[in-house]
């Protein structure tokens, strides 16, 4: 039988929300590639098209969600590999901060992508 | 179950010829997730250029697609989103205590379909661009 390697400790919260987001991701980042690099090619994107797809709203809400929650399962990520090397301390609250406003200021920046997208903004 | 040696931590890198399949799949794992955080941040600053206008964002987006570096960097990032993508759903049902004898197996089986599904994908990342 092998071992478990994980950074989580397991049946915590860090860790539920990961494993939730997971299971979200999974099938959104493959329905993502699959839609803009197979049924439309990266190569001929243009803004209309993105405004098309982005003025639906179950797209728009797909995206969005798709954004914040990429974002919380990447810099959890980072931060829990971080802590599973031994971050500790002041230095723990830093990363947790800087990490949490770098999250911050994508989701607010991604969240205007997105309406500049579907042009409302 | 634990095994009844000690095979030493998956951080002690220098042991890397020791390493087991499931101690590969957790370096794996966290090397894909650090390139796909690191792309989001990347996609959206690229992405970005929508708030300055219709033009600016198709020609930055079809400026970028024309560059051949770029196609094969595309292919990179689906080959690192598919491993990560199937390892991800390996330890969901590592987590739930399903398949773990065969947890080795399963690792080398993401390994496989990943190869599988990025060799595929070549012409469509790389058409019109040679």
């Amino acid at each position: 039988m092998a071992d478990h390697y994980s950074s989580f400790e397991r049946g915590g919260k860090r860790w539920f929300l990961q494993r939730i987001t997971a299971v979200f991701l999974i099938g959104v980042l493959a329905f993502h590639f699959v839609l803009l690099h197979f049924v439309n090619h990266a190569a001929e994107i243009e803004f209309a098209g993105t405004q098309a797809r982005m003025e639906n709203v179950g797209y728009f809400s797909l995206m969005w969600t798709f954004l914040v929650t990429a974002t919380f399962h990447g810099v959890n990520g980072v931060y829990n590999a971080l802590v599973n090397q031994g971050l500790d301390g002041t230095q723990k609250k830093v990363v947790a901060a800087v990490l949490t406003i770098a999250s911050l200021l994508l989701i607010l920046q991604g969240t205007r992508v997105a309406l500049a997208m579907s042009g409302v903004l | 179950m634990s095994q009844s040696y000690d095979r030493g931590t998956v951080e002690s890198f220098g042991r890397w010829r020791e390493f087991s399949a499931g101690m590969w799949a957790w370096i794996l794992h966290k090397f894909t997730g650090w390139i796909l955080v690191g792309y989001l941040f990347t996609h959206i600053a690229v992405l970005s250029t929508s708030t300055q206008g219709a033009e600016m964002y198709t020609a930055t987006l079809q400026g970028l697609e024309a560059l051949l570096i770029v196609r094969f960097l595309e292919i990179g990032l689906l080959a690192v989103a598919v491993f990560h993508i199937l390892n991800g759903i390996r330890l969901l049902f590592v987590d739930l205590g399903l398949g773990l004898t065969a947890q080795d197996k399963s690792f080398y089986a993401s390994l496989v379909l990943t190869a599988a599904i990025t060799v595929a994908s070549i012409p469509t990342f790389l058409g019109g661009a040679l």
